[in-house]
């Protein structure tokens, strides 16, 4: 299929702002009278506060006002608190204080006499499942996150007795399922291998921290907040805040990064709008890189065994996965679950067992981490395909082919299909363009310390959901405005989904204009920008919004210039008879006769079907131009998923554990392209985010005392431009999603997934196969191995650097 | 609303300060040099007073700063960072600040043509400097840098955050070697950190900019 944008460059209009430094993040923005607020955080990891005093802080000069625990909307368990009189983890907001100046509040705060009772703690997962271990909450329940029941889940002495040293224990699961004989499959196996394994958690390091400001203006609350989704913030943060969704003004045009960390409204930005409201004054409240590792998420940790059982042709016969995943102080996210449906999707197991259990530990909230689950199992399962494949004396890509889904393959417990695969096509494709073949013929060569190491990675996100709503406006002077919910979160999807109504319309792209990142522009219910869904999910409300104006422009078409609607053929600026072209009309004329027209063609009937913001926006909209707008209720064909392959080749120093590496190239199955260099920037950045969770990347905290030992960047260790190699490489296979009304579908997070593994599994053959089952890995885990030493570490060990 | 609009000035310092202020401004009329004036006062570079104990509200705070090719005055406590200057009292927000502490290059900023992290750097300390911000590096009449325009071309920045340090580094490198390999530019951009990974598409630019290839 031809079209006239899709699969075109084109220049985002936000990119200019960008390079100029005009593009307004939340902190600055400045309103008259805007004072500062702190946050007073726990130095416990979990602690109940028996008194605070803040007298001497409200006497000093400067200091408007304080927000206690007891004055901010309570929030439901287990979800984090607003600001809370029992903190769950170092530095756990407790209170706020305003000033005419940030540096005043912060004195004011050094001035406040805070009791702390301290609680007992726990920040390695297993300890809290040990019989006499201590729970992360007051309550006693320790498990709960993911939407779990609160509960305490306890494994026995014997079961902790019954493992072999170095062995995951495994007791009682909070959550299991399993399909197929996975005995039978692991009687039936050639090899069969049992190996336990530890994940690190990460921070999301976003590089804007999560600064807020907000005021009140006429009975509403006007934020400036830093999120990567627009609409699917507001009723969060309205019922943070206290308000209806309609009395807030959310404005987010841009955010400096989230990752899955900024996807929904959090508790913090509730602050500065209830100091706002109670003092009368616009408050600002920055949030320093310090206070972003404590409230500003991380990736859920794991624990776990695997075992896998392979025929002698390299299928996967059986697998049987057991995580205990570290969820932080809160609900954390579902990465437990995620990581199960990745094994079974890009493997097809034929028998499966998985169990898991999220424990809370005294450690920051956790959330969604780009590939939350699905990637950090990738650097797990990636290099036990390799160790089979050796075992089996079959090539790595090739084992990876014999495994890999096809479209309509089955995915996770439910067995649901898969609406397309491409991914053995990706495998080929950078087979071909990596030269795997020559290079995997170097392997293992060495050049005085150091030696070569090649390696191939694989991951897979769900790719779209349904059943959003789409709006777009053609106006009096012929403009296309496409109304779109999603946020910026440097994708640039707003814009190219948005392209997808153009398309539709057959609209040169100058004669279209991106309404987003302020709710005062009318905006549509969207869900948020993460789960690699914009590009399915919006394109899917795009098209079904221009297609409703297409239909209403045709109707209008037939009204004035006689024939049925379905006569009609749009060119992009006019509408016009197939059987006579000379018989039309310019979009400008048919948008001023909707506005004539009124009715549902400029948005004064709308449909019964869309959310009540969509609603709201189009009635504001509504005599303004031809009005399209419409609920996504298009097919579903399954699960939309996305996949991803990566290869990597290496060079490992044995003397000093540091590797380098020489060439990386990320391919993507992501349906049909929109936007190549946008697509080109997301594969690109998730190789690098890959690298760093693959070599670099770790919170660690101190089980003495509970401290986070990370609140630097320098410490937390992002990848910088010299952890990367200078060039690196992106392809992808362009092949549409057949449920996608234009063969779209996301990319975001599996090529992530893809990079790390690809790494690990090429430092792993640097050392002649030895698998780490553990990340990141580091440059004493390198070395240990070098020179034949046992691990500084045990198998199942936390908060090691 | 003056000096409150910057919500980092405390109105009671400003009230103690203002007699001296009137003093400082006359001198500055008269001798038609800040500089000279402030230099006297603090006596150097160090952004620190110099002698005799001086304390916070008993130094000069009216200076002037030669931003962007514009002499701006500005108010300016003794401890305040450049970056802070900048963004609450010159309306300069194009400086962002990721992490206020030296580690993440979003405030990049020139002094003299070489790059600073602007918040580990005191505004009182540069005033015999040129700073330049990312509002600065274009043409007089808001033409686009080569850099910032490879920038677009190359769709280099993604959530664009540290999209201001990494412009400005680029200049400046291209400022001293017109012309440098990927690798020097790799190692002369490595204090800008981009979470989004967009490292190799920021060089991609920095190559296009200075003409010698990957464009």
């Amino acid at each position: 299929m031809t079209y006239k944008l899709l699969g075109q460059d084109f220049t985002p209009p936000d990119v200019l702002a960008k390079v100029t430094g005009t593009a307004k993040y939340a902190e600055d923005f400045r309103a008259e009278g805007m004072v500062f607020c702190r946050m007073l955080t726990s130095p416990m990891p979990h602690a109940r506060v028996r008194a605070i005093d803040v007298s001497a802080a409200l006497a000093l000069p400067g200091v408007l006002g304080v927000l206690l625990p007891s004055e901010v909307t309570p929030v439901q368990e287990p979800n984090p608190p607003i600001l809370t009189d029992e903190p769950q983890f170092v530095g756990a907001p407790i209170l706020a204080v305003a000033a005419v100046d940030e540096t005043t509040a912060q004195d004011a705060i050094d001035l406040i006499k805070l009791d702390l009772e301290p609680l007992p703690f726990v920040v390695d997962p297993l300890h809290s499942l040990h019989p006499d271990g201590p729970a992360a909450r007051a309550d006693g329940n320790n498990v709960g996150a993911g939407g779990l029941k609160l509960q305490s889940l306890k494994w026995t002495r014997e079961d902790f007795e019954r493992a072999q040293p170095g062995t995951m224990p495994m007791g009682k699961s909070a959550e299991d399922w399993s399909y197929g004989d996975v005995d039978a499959g692991f009687a039936q196996s050639k090899v069969v291998y049992d190996d336990s394994f530890v994940t690190a958690s990460n921070s999301h390091h976003s590089l804007e921290p999560r600064s807020t400001f907000a005021y009140w203006q006429n009975g509403k609350c006007f934020v400036h907040g830093s999120t990567q989704s627009q609409s699917f913030v507001v009723p969060g943060l309205a019922q943070y805040i206290g308000i209806k969704p309609d009395e807030l003004v959310y404005i987010s045009e841009f955010c400096g990064g989230g990752f899955g960390s900024k996807g929904a409204a959090f508790p913090s930005m509730a602050i500065p709008a209830l100091m706002a409201r109670k003092l009368n004054r616009p408050v600002m409240m920055r949030v320093s890189r310090a206070e972003e590792y404590y409230i500003g998420h991380a990736r859920n940790g794991f624990q776990g065994r695997i075992k896998l059982g392979f025929g002698a042709d390299g299928r996967l016969l059986a697998a049987d996965m057991y995580i205990v995943q570290e969820s932080g102080a809160y609900n954390g996210f579902i990465d437990f679950r995620n990581a199960a449906d990745a094994l079974s999707v890009v493997y097809q197991p034929l028998a499966m067992r998985w169990r898991g259990i999220p424990v809370y530990t005294n450690t920051p909230t956790r959330s969604a981490q780009r590939g939350p689950g699905e990637n950090q199992i990738a650097c797990i399962l990636e290099p036990l395909m390799d160790r089979a494949a050796r075992d089996l004396k079959i090539d790595r890509v090739q084992i990876r082919n014999i495994n890999a889904p096809q479209t309509g393959s089955k995915v996770g417990s439910n067995r649901r299909n898969v609406t397309s695969s491409y991914l053995r096509d990706a495998q080929q494709q950078g087979a071909t363009r990596f030269n795997w073949s020559e290079r995997v013929s170097r392997s293992g060569e060495r050049r005085g310390s150091k030696v070569t190491g090649v390696g191939v990675g694989q991951a897979y996100h769900p790719a779209g959901f349904n059943g959003f709503d789409g709006l777009v406006r053609i106006t009096p002077d012929g403009k296309l405005h496409i109304h779109t919910g999603v946020g910026n979160l440097g994708t640039f999807s707003h814009s190219g989904t948005a392209r997808i109504a153009a398309e539709v319309l057959q609209y040169d792209w100058e004669n279209c204009i991106v309404e987003r990142g302020d709710s005062r522009k009318h905006l549509p219910w969207n869900i948020g920008q993460f789960g690699s869904n914009t590009s399915f999910t919006m394109a899917r409300t795009n098209y079904v919004a221009a297609m409703d104006a297409l239909a209403k422009m045709k109707e209008i078409a037939a009204r004035d210039l006689g024939g049925h609607a379905d006569d009609y053929a749009v060119d992009g600026t006019r509408i016009f008879a197939r059987s006579n072209t000379h018989r039309g009309m310019t979009y400008a004329a048919v948008a001023q006769r909707a506005v004539k027209l009124a009715g549902k063609y400029s948005g004064y009937e709308l449909p019964k079907d869309i959310n009540p913001m969509t609603r709201a926006s189009a009635t504001a909209l509504a005599g303004s131009g031809l009005i399209g707008v419409a609920k996504d209720t298009l097919p579903v064909g399954g699960e939309t998923a996305a996949f991803a392959c990566a290869f990597a080749e290496v060079e490992v120093d044995l003397e000093t554990g540091q590797h380098r590496i020489i060439e990386i190239l990320n391919v993507g199955d992501c349906g049909t392209v929109i936007h190549p260099m946008g697509l080109t920037t997301q594969l690109k950045g998730a190789t690098v985010q890959g690298i760093s969770i693959a070599t670099l990347e770790h919170l660690i905290f101190d089980p003495q005392n509970g401290l986070p030992g990370h609140v630097g960047l320098y410490q937390a260790r992002p990848a910088t431009y010299l952890d990367v190699p200078a060039q690196l490489n992106a392809d992808w296979v362009n092949k549409p999603d057949p449920t996608s009304p234009m063969g779209t579908k996301g990319i975001g997070e599996p090529p992530l997934g893809a990079a790390a593994s690809a790494v690990i599994c090429a430092i792993s053959d640097a050392l002649g196969g030895h698998v780490f089952n553990r990340t990141p890995i580091k440059t004493d885990m390198v070395l240990n191995v070098a020179m034949k030493r046992p691990a500084a570490h045990s198998p199942l060990q936390v908060n090691t650097d | 609303m003056g000096d409150g609009a910057s919500g980092l000035n405390l109105g009671q310092e400003a009230e103690a300060v203002r007699v001296s202020r009137r003093e400082f401004i006359k001198r500055v009329i008269a001798s038609g040099a800040v500089a000279s004036a402030a230099t006297y006062v603090y006596g150097g570079l160090s952004g620190c007073a110099k002698q005799g104990g001086s304390v916070a509200g008993g130094v000069e705070r009216l200076i002037s700063l030669n931003v962007n090719g514009q002499v701006r005055r500005v108010d300016v406590l003794p401890q305040e960072t450049l970056a802070m200057t900048l963004r609450y009292k010159l309306g300069l927000t194009g400086t962002k600040l990721g992490c206020d502490r030296g580690e993440c290059g979003a405030c990049t900023v020139m002094l003299n043509d070489i790059t600073h992290n602007s918040c580990s750097v005191l505004t009182h300390s540069v005033r015999d400097r040129m700073v330049t911000t990312v509002e600065g590096v274009g043409g007089p009449n808001g033409e686009l840098h080569p850099v910032q325009q490879a920038f677009i071309d190359e769709l280099s920045p993604q959530c664009g955050f540290c999209t201001p340090g990494q412009v400005v580094s680029a200049v400046a490198l291209l400022k001293r070697n017109p012309h440098p390999t990927r690798d020097e530019c790799r190692a002369a951009m490595a204090g800008n950190l981009c979470r989004c990974g967009a490292y190799d598409n920021y060089l991609n630019g920095v190559m296009r900019a200075a003409g010698t290839g990957a464009a």
